[in-house]
């Protein structure tokens, strides 16, 4: 029974419960019933990878054969974004309990966790559908309730009311873009089922069909934050409440930056001539663009959160990066790092929260000296998460890094290796800024007494990253998988 | 071309209604026209579906054994009205935000909030600016 329906429970059980979730009286209360339930997702998430031969699975929603009903995939691809989505969020959970209680007004906070649990069954729900129209549902799901979360920053700093609005606005264009798209492949094919596009709409007629491709990857480029369109992002994950901040940062732009493969390498792929043209000739730059202008403006940046927003920038560039070579390898790296950016980002973005509810101000790069000795237990797993973004051997950084670089020398560009060589380079000025201040100067203030609710799950995430560094098998395994069933529909072409 | 525009022209209204639509949500300063830019850009859109979902001389498409009718698709309309409900409430939770927004700035002129914005960062800045830099 369960085990039949797990594609379905993934996405339903977040939903149905942030319902019941923003209706209850107490904080509290509410928190343990989203931690209950991202636990749920989590075993869901887990059975469903190892559950079964390794098969792509259908699921027909409300017993509607595809490409009539709706249909939910549970293949290589969409199993491990579940999985990194649920592991992070059930992560975030955990630790999102002490920082909503000191951030968020106590009568609000039962109805954050639901919306809380809305993003997650939002996004959960984009990385299992397969049918595109059903996707825009899944991304708006997600869009709004995000855009919330961001707002509920208000009670600590107003600026978070213009940062969500300015999120939700550009939000909502691009997701309007993205549904222009799939209205002109729906008009020359009649059909919404990805599997079912891929194998009409390279015998349409063309116009229409690039038209849609140009709208739809212009829209989900504006939700994955990609260079150029990424300029809601800094303010978004700057001013929303910092548990939201580790939520968002973790799993939101990697489930559109999943659909973003999705388009090219699924719905797109009877078309090779086309998509590689644009991965090469527009992808590809603009990744490289943002991998330095994201690690250049980090460099100069002095507010914390706002300079790991900018670092996301950077890192969301080697994953499209890693998706515009588009070879096996190295869309195989592009989950990799997809997998290891949400775990050194979550972990980063908590240890950030934990500083700032500690000092009871902003973290920047003068209110944080000296913190190593006085939050050893923060300080070290941010120095942890930190060396990982960097990529230093024995973090999952560093698995990254070595299969990204790798898959781009066999692709035959070296001048592209040596970009991601020095952007890695960079970004070693921005971490060594903040790990300087935090352990080589004298700390002046209060002493702190850290609280083991918000760095024991930063520190799970900090483990994560050395465990996957050093025992990588399962990621790369997974991602291997991932990356040969997105491409799976590919008909003709290198893949 | 005259041709064209005869039998075309909803999808030149769409066109127009979509750009008229996006400049008004990009020139405007006013928080609640941006919103009433985006409406409009997503109605735009809905339209479009409508249209591609219409036959000339179809009817709607209530299956009649006896008589051999044209029908419409109905399947964008189904579409369309989810997105619209997506629409709502998306125009819903803008106008919430601005609601607040005038709370907690007095405005919703989005050059004025940015000029407060600028002084709000050099008030965090200087309360926060503990050590030396």
């Amino acid at each position: 029974m369960i085990t039949s329906n797990l594609p379905a429970l993934i996405v339903a059980t977040p939903l149905i419960m942030s319902a019941i979730v923003a209706l209850l009286p107490s904080g509290a209360l509410a928190w343990v019933i989203t931690l209950l339930t991202s636990l749920a997702v989590l075993v869901f998430a887990v059975m469903n990878t190892v559950i079964g031969d390794g098969q792509p699975v259908s699921y027909a929603l409300g017993g509607w054969p595809p490409p009539w009903g709706i249909e939910l995939i549970s293949d290589g691809a969409s199993r491990l974004m579940a999985l990194i989505l649920a592991g992070l969020s059930f992560a975030s959970t955990l630790y999102a309990k002490a920082l909503i209680e000191l951030e968020i007004h106590p009568k609000d906070q039962a109805r954050t966790y639901g919306a809380w649990l809305l993003t997650m069954g939002g996004l959960l729900g984009l990385v299992m559908t397969a049918d595109a129209f059903n996707l825009f549902v899944f991304l708006e799901i997600s869009a709004l309730s995000a855009v919330t979360l961001v707002a509920m920053g208000a009670g600590v700093d107003r600026r978070a009311l213009i940062a969500a609005y300015n999120y939700l606005i550009i939000g909502a264009i691009g997701a309007t873009f993205y549904v222009i798209g799939v209205g002109f492949c729906y008009a020359v094919t009649g059909t919404l089922n990805m599997a079912d596009l891929a194998q009409r709409l390279p015998e349409a007629t063309a116009a229409p069909v690039f038209v849609g491709l140009a709208f739809m990857v212009t829209g989900i480029m504006v939700k994955a934050a990609a260079f150029p369109v990424h300029m809601w992002l800094p303010a978004a994950y700057g001013y929303a409440p910092s548990a939201v901040s580790s939520l968002l940062s973790a799993i939101a732009t990697k489930a559109a930056i999943y659909v973003l493969a999705r388009i090219f390498f699924t719905i797109f792929s009877g078309l090779p001539d086309v998509t590689d043209l644009i991965l090469k000739w527009i992808l590809l730059p603009l990744s490289i663009m943002a991998m330095f202008g994201g690690t250049i403006l980090a460099i100069y940046e002095t507010d914390l959160k706002k300079l790991l927003a900018q670092s996301s920038i950077a890192q969301i560039g080697y994953i499209t990066l890693a998706f515009s070579v588009a070879t096996i390898s190295s869309i195989s790296a592009g989950f990799i790092h997809m997998a290891n950016h949400a775990l050194i980002k979550g972990g980063l973005f908590m240890a950030v929260g934990a500083i700032a509810v500690s000092i009871g101000k902003r973290a920047n790069i003068g209110s944080i000296a000296g913190l190593g000795r006085a939050m050893p237990w923060t300080s070290s797993a941010m120095l942890v998460c930190g060396l990982s973004l960097i990529g230093l051997p024995l973090t999952a950084g560093f698995i990254s890094k070595i299969y990204l670089v790798l898959a781009v020398m066999d692709a035959g560009l070296g001048l592209i290796t040596a970009l991601i060589l020095l952007s890695s380079v960079l970004s070693v000025v921005y971490l060594w800024k903040i790990i300087e201040v935090m352990w080589m100067r004298p700390y002046q203030g209060p002493a702190i007494s850290e609280n083991v609710m918000i760095y024991g799950p930063l520190w799970l995430v900090a483990a994560a990253n050395i465990f996957f560094g050093i025992y990588a098998k399962p990621v790369v395994d997974l991602a291997d998988m991932a990356a040969r069933a997105i491409t799976a529909h590919a008909l003709i072409g290198g893949l | 071309m005259t041709n064209l525009i005869a039998t075309h022209w909803n999808y030149l209204v769409v066109v127009a209604l979509m750009l008229i639509g996006l400049y008004i949500v990009m020139s405007r300063q006013n928080l609640v026209k941006k919103i009433i830019g985006l409406a409009i850009f997503q109605t735009a859109l809905f339209l479009l579906y409508i249209s591609l979902g219409r036959i000339s001389g179809g009817t709607a498409p209530i299956i009649d054994a006896a008589k051999d009718y044209t029908y419409s698709n109905p399947l964008p309309h189904v579409l369309i009205l989810t997105a619209i409900v997506v629409g709502v409430a998306t125009t819903a939770l803008g106008l919430a935000l601005i609601l607040r927004i005038n709370d907690a700035f007095g405005t919703i002129e989005e050059d004025e909030i940015l000029a407060m914005k600028d002084a709000d960062r050099k008030a965090f800045k200087g309360k926060t600016d503990g050590g030396d830099e």
